[in-house]
């Protein structure tokens, strides 16, 4: 079995499962957070109405909650929805509720490995379509709708079918002007938008091993834009130090056998891989960035679970570095820990110097809410991973993905720019 | 939840790829916190200019189609954010099918806990029921697509089969039916 079949069949009691099999697992790990956790509040309402007692969580210890889409709050609804979600924590007793204002809090994706909330060999399940992105620490990570996780939530259990599993090997590593974002971009290029539907997206080989671990959160996040179920990468020595840095020294792994079975298998030379941009309106849509250097921008936008964790700004502020941002650009760190290590490093000053905003974590912009929304026909280039038709804002606005790297270069020229050819 | 009834219905013919649920529910309306009433706000950003007005040529401002049951759309419908909002928008409207060549897999699950049938057709099937002049009939317990150029059988996991024909979309009912449903699934492999 790989590393997925054998983290579902130890979740749901089994010696041995395979692709298709539906089990029913114990999860280890819920989040909600200021949307879904609205959402799961609205299904606890209906079930009441129609005379289901809910008194109390399955297990509140292993849930947890993030305040992150609409916060700073956007308007007087969502000032009203955290309050909801407060009382919610505090009714069943949730302790670990990372609130805005009161020290850390983030994305939630970002906590996850931030705060090492979920660990190797787990089972965990979110209120988030991008809860694939904690699969990187080698846990099995996927994204339920508000009834499935108001169903965990009750009970701890969930049935999942066994996914495939495509097998990404990337061989050697990955040059210095390439980060993971231009790896995952190729990939969903050559798959496609569905091409790992209901599949896991494992990683390995010698480039993985190579990668930091948040090279890799980038790369798991993203799966969800080719349709994954979840993504997935071995534990190994370097998630080890990631996690004991975080405190998580006890945790049960889990290893893909020697004879392990894939759907296919895909290798990428780490050497080939080219600085790469998804166009509007698609992730998939991809160029390299020198086939784009025409294009114009409005904005650069370097923030979310995708583009903005500690390596994603020492990238972006290696560029802009002694230079100035020809265009809006604004950097939003994806958790107040990374915000810290930010300030401690210097890389605030470097982005405030550059003309840079720098602002609080928020998925705000990413997901066109708040904090930055882009008007008619304005044009982005952003870390985040979406592009669909007014993802970022007006219906008409487009954004161009891209990696820290090119998105910081091409905040100095103002045009979508190969950091090689930054002068 | 009501047990899933054969639909006749004229079919209304969204002709675009990786509807993400953005689109089927723009983020202004994922404040609110009621459940219900988000039919108003399907496919907001596409059906009204800002003041509220009506885009004329958004297939669902067509009185052709103010009564359908049945949306048709290309590859990846449902794709992006988690948000069941967008299933209970697509249901609050009228919409009880779904076909299209693709569904998002957290999109797809969402449908039938909220009585939605989500049905994966071929290229060839969606060509044909998007050139289709007339009513299109579902049967769900048949397994059958009906128009006037076309009659396919569709394919559907078992247990989701159950659960909309039975209407045990109630996450109660699967609690009590959990050991069913394992049991069935086990006995219905394909």
């Amino acid at each position: 079995m790989n590393i997925t079949e054998k983290i579902l069949a130890r979740a749901s009691g089994k010696s041995k499962v395979s692709p298709g099999d539906v089990v029913f697992v114990n999860v280890d790990k819920v989040m909600i957070h200021d949307v879904s956790g609205p959402g799961v509040i609205a299904v606890f309402e209906k079930l009441k109405k129609k005379g289901m007692k809910i008194e109390k969580l399955w297990n509140p210890d292993k849930v947890w909650v993030a305040e992150d889409h609409f916060v700073p709050a956007a308007d007087k609804i969502s000032a009203q929805n955290i309050v909801s979600l407060t009382n919610f924590t505090k009714q069943f007793g949730i302790k670990k509720h990372f609130k805005y204002g009161m020290g850390q809090y983030g994305i939630c994706h970002t906590l996850s490995h931030e705060e090492a909330m979920v660990l190797p060999g787990e089972v965990y399940v979110g209120g988030d379509s991008h809860t694939n992105t904690t699969g990187a620490l080698g846990a099995f990570a996927a994204g339920l709708g508000h009834t499935d996780v108001a169903y965990v939530l009750l009970n701890g259990k969930i049935w999942f079918k066994v996914p495939e599993t495509l097998l990404f090997k990337l061989n050697g590593k990955l040059p210095d002007h390439i980060m993971a974002k231009d790896l995952i971009l190729k990939i969903i290029g050559d798959i496609g938008n569905d091409g790992a539907a209901y599949k896991t997206m494992e990683f390995g080989g010698t480039g993985i091993s190579e990668m930091s671990v948040e090279g890799r959160l980038t790369l798991t996040n993203m799966t969800t834009e080719a349709g994954a179920k979840s993504g997935i990468v071995e534990p190994d020595q370097k998630l080890r130090d990631y996690l004991a840095a975080r405190g998580a020294t006890k945790y049960d792994e889990v290893h893909g056998d020697a004879d392990a079975q894939y759907e296919k298998i895909y290798e990428y030379e780490g050497s080939e891989i080219e600085p790469t941009v998804a166009k509007p309106f698609s992730p998939e849509n991809i160029s390299v960035a020198r086939d784009l250097s025409s294009i114009e921008l409005d904005k650069a936008y370097i923030g979310s679970c995708t583009g903005a964790k500690l390596e994603d700004l020492q990238a972006a502020a290696k560029i802009l570095k002694g230079r100035t941002v020809k265009i809006r650009t604004e950097v939003l760190p994806a958790a107040i820990s990374i915000f810290r290590k930010a300030m401690d490093e210097g890389l605030l000053k470097i982005f405030l110097d550059a003309g840079v905003v720098v602002g609080p974590p928020t998925c705000g912009a990413c997901c066109g809410a708040h904090m930055g929304v882009l008007a008619k026909d304005e044009i982005c280039i952003s870390t985040t991973n979406r592009n669909f038709p007014g993802r970022m804002g007006h219906v008409e606005s487009q954004t161009y993905l891209a990696s820290p790297l090119v998105a910081a270069a091409s905040a100095i020229t103002g045009k979508i720019t190969d950091p090689r050819d930054l002068k | 939840m009501k047990p899933f009834q054969k639909i006749k219905s004229i079919a209304t013919p969204l002709d675009k790829v990786n509807v993400d649920t953005d689109q089927i529910v723009p983020k202004q309306f994922l404040k609110l916190i009621q459940r219900t009433g988000f039919g108003q706000f399907l496919f907001y950003d596409w059906r009204f200019e800002r003041e509220g007005t009506p885009i004329k040529n958004f297939i669902l401002n067509d009185p052709k189609y103010a009564n359908s049951k049945i949306l048709l759309a290309r590859d990846n419908f449902g794709c992006g954010s988690s948000r069941e909002h967008a299933v209970w928008a697509l249901d609050d409207y009228g919409f009880k099918v779904l076909v299209s060549t693709s569904f998002a897999d957290i999109f797809y699950n969402n449908c039938f806990k909220n009585g939605i049938l989500p049905i994966q057709v071929s290229v060839d099937v969606l060509q044909k029921l998007f050139s289709t002049k007339s009513e299109i009939e579902v049967d769900l317990e048949e397994q059958t697509i009906k128009a006037d150029n076309i009659s396919v059988s569709f394919h559907i996991e078992p247990h989701w089969k159950k659960i909309l024909l039975e209407g045990l979309d109630d996450i109660a009912l699967t609690l009590q039916h959990e050991a069913e449903i394992v049991k069935y699934e086990r006995s219905h492999k394909i």
